[in-house]
């Protein structure tokens, strides 16, 4: 089992423990959640597996395979709390479910034989008996192993209760006993849009990290499009999935646009068309004209066409090309609404500046700045300060300047937001 | 896994039924039944007289209380119910909608507690 010429081997067992939770978290807790229907009891299991990875590889060496290592740990710690704490419930079949997984688990001698159940996780994680809100953090936190605090962050709730709702939701997995598998056709399109959903927030995590500084978080859009390329090779009949890959494709072939090489943060309208990845966004509008054919219209696609809309620019040589601005608008109104949410009404406010005026954008600002939501998120200031400079209210792009520059966390865009808050009045 | 499968229905709705409409539901909940017990899925099951004929108790500060009536008033009353036992929810919830309650009300799917 251990071997020292191995590629982990020379590496610090520490380092290799944490390469291994970043590669395989969501696949080891899938398989163990997968046959005991026990999120929570996998999830314990897997932590203590993984603490119990950083005292002993240091002594004995890293195994050959961490993967397996971790799991067989993980399933006796599984066992091991079955029989402390489940009285009054199904031990009986439970134990057999350990059973099989143990069978299951003897004829796994490496990482390609454990098989991969992110899927049917997923569709549990976004079962019609889980409440609806939490389904999409309940995939993030079960496929790649996310806390509640991280989630709660992204999702504009707090963390208690975050951490209480997930709680509950993986109560309901177990005791109403929802199966993890992948839906009938009948039920699909209607569990895939909770899917896609937890997906595409795991990648706007994972991209809202342009510097790439953080490995992990880096990894998350690499995994949040892995995730839907299995799912749009899965289902290649559903536009939406499509739609959601393209949109992520073509967001990732800007990733490294987003700075120049000062590391200095460039808005989208400022990119060098030239910088984008050029492979990536070809293979977004591929998705995107196959999902159009299919003909089923919904939010992905048309996100997806917005970027569509913005690479347009491609075409003209340099920084001089325009974005097609009145199909944007016409997007973001369909976007609208869909799904009536203040951050598209943001976008769509900024679109009107680029085609009826400033004045405009504010008036299409104004009517979503009732919404308690915005009072604290980032985007809506900039773009209020962005348009009031254009109209020469300084006064007031100033202190929307100067909220939009509180609440920012990147100081790339901080950094970006001060240099325009210096150019006012200038 | 055991689930209950509740069948809530308008009482009051359904007491006007003519002859005809009740032998129909009847033959209907008849098939129904004869489904689940070739499904091999079937463990018990009954029809309840209607709230009309409830009665509630309780025993409070060492009193038992009688009350007359259902223990709470809704518009939808329990009218029935099936016990099965299937793989897992999805499978309940398709049973579920085949019943013919569900048609006229709501299904009410809870899995069983098991007691060692």
């Amino acid at each position: 089992m251990r071997d020292p010429a191995n590629e982990d081997g020379h590496r610090e067992p520490r380092a290799v423990a944490e390469a291994v939770a970043r590669r395989s978290y969501g696949k080891l807790l899938a398989f163990l959640a997968a046959r005991t229907r026990d999120v929570a009891g996998a999830e314990d299991a897997l932590s203590e597996a993984f603490s119990a990875a950083l005292t002993d590889w240091p002594a004995n060496g890293v195994p050959r395979s961490p993967e397996a290592w971790l799991l067989t740990v993980a399933r006796h710690r599984m066992v091991d709390a079955v029989r402390r704490r489940r009285v009054g419930e199904d031990a009986a079949p439970h134990l057999q479910l350990l059973v099989e997984l143990a069978d299951t688990e003897d004829r796994a001698d490496g990482e390609a034989a454990i098989p991969d159940d992110r899927l049917p996780l997923m569709f549990a994680c976004a079962h019609p008996a889980i409440e609806a809100g939490i389904r999409a953090p309940l995939i993030l936190q079960t496929t790649l192993g996310f806390d509640a605090a991280t989630i709660a962050s992204a999702f504009l709730v707090s963390p208690a209760t975050m951490a209480q709702r997930l709680v509950r939701a993986k109560n309901k997995i177990r005791q109403a006993g929802i199966p993890f598998r992948v839906p009938e056709r009948a039920d699909l399109a209607e569990r895939l849009e909770a899917v896609l959903d937890a997906i595409y927030a795991a990648f706007a995590e994972g991209w809202s990290d342009p510097a790439g500084t953080e490995t992990r978080r880096r990894n998350l859009a690499a995994e949040g499009i892995w995730l839907g390329r299995l799912v749009a090779s899965l289902l290649p009949e559903e536009p939406e999935a499509l739609g959601l890959l393209a949109l992520m494709l073509y967001a990732e072939a800007r990733r490294g646009a987003r700075r120049n090489a000062a590391g200095d943060y460039v808005p989208l309208a400022e990119q060098d068309p030239a910088a984008w990845h050029a492979t990536l966004i070809d293979e977004a509008e591929a998705l995107l004209f196959r999902a159009s054919g299919i003909g089923r219209t919904g939010r992905y696609q048309l996100e997806a066409a917005l970027q569509s809309a913005h690479v347009v620019r491609r075409q003209w040589v340099g920084t001089t090309g325009r974005a097609d601005w009145a199909a944007i608008v016409q997007l973001y109104d369909a976007l609208l609404a869909m799904t009536a949410s203040p951050v598209v009404a943001i976008n769509r406010a900024i679109a009107v500046a680029e085609t009826l005026g400033a004045s405009a954008g504010i008036a299409a600002l104004d009517s979503v700045a009732g919404d308690a939501r915005l009072a604290e998120y980032q985007p809506y200031w900039a773009a209020r300060a962005g348009l009031l400079a254009r109209t020469g209210n300084v006064d007031a792009a100033d202190a929307a300047y100067a909220q939009a520059i509180g609440l920012e966390s990147d100081p790339a865009v901080r950094a970006f937001l001060q240099r325009r808050r210096k150019m006012l009045g200038s | 896994m055991q689930y209950l499968l509740m069948i809530y229905g308008n009482e009051a709705a359904m007491t006007p039924a003519t002859p005809e409409q009740s032998s129909q539901m009847h033959a209907a909940y008849g098939a129904y039944t004869e489904a689940l017990k070739k499904a091999g899925v079937l463990l018990g099951g009954e029809r309840l007289k209607p709230t009309s004929t409830a009665t509630s108790v309780r025993v409070a500060k060492g009193k038992t209380e009688v009350l007359n009536g259902p223990y709470a008033e809704t518009k939808e009353q329990l009218g029935g119910y099936y016990m099965i036992d299937v793989a897992d929810l999805d499978a309940a919830i398709a049973w579920a909608a085949r019943c013919p309650g569900a048609s006229f009300g709501t299904m009410e799917v809870r899995p069983i507690w098991p007691m060692q």
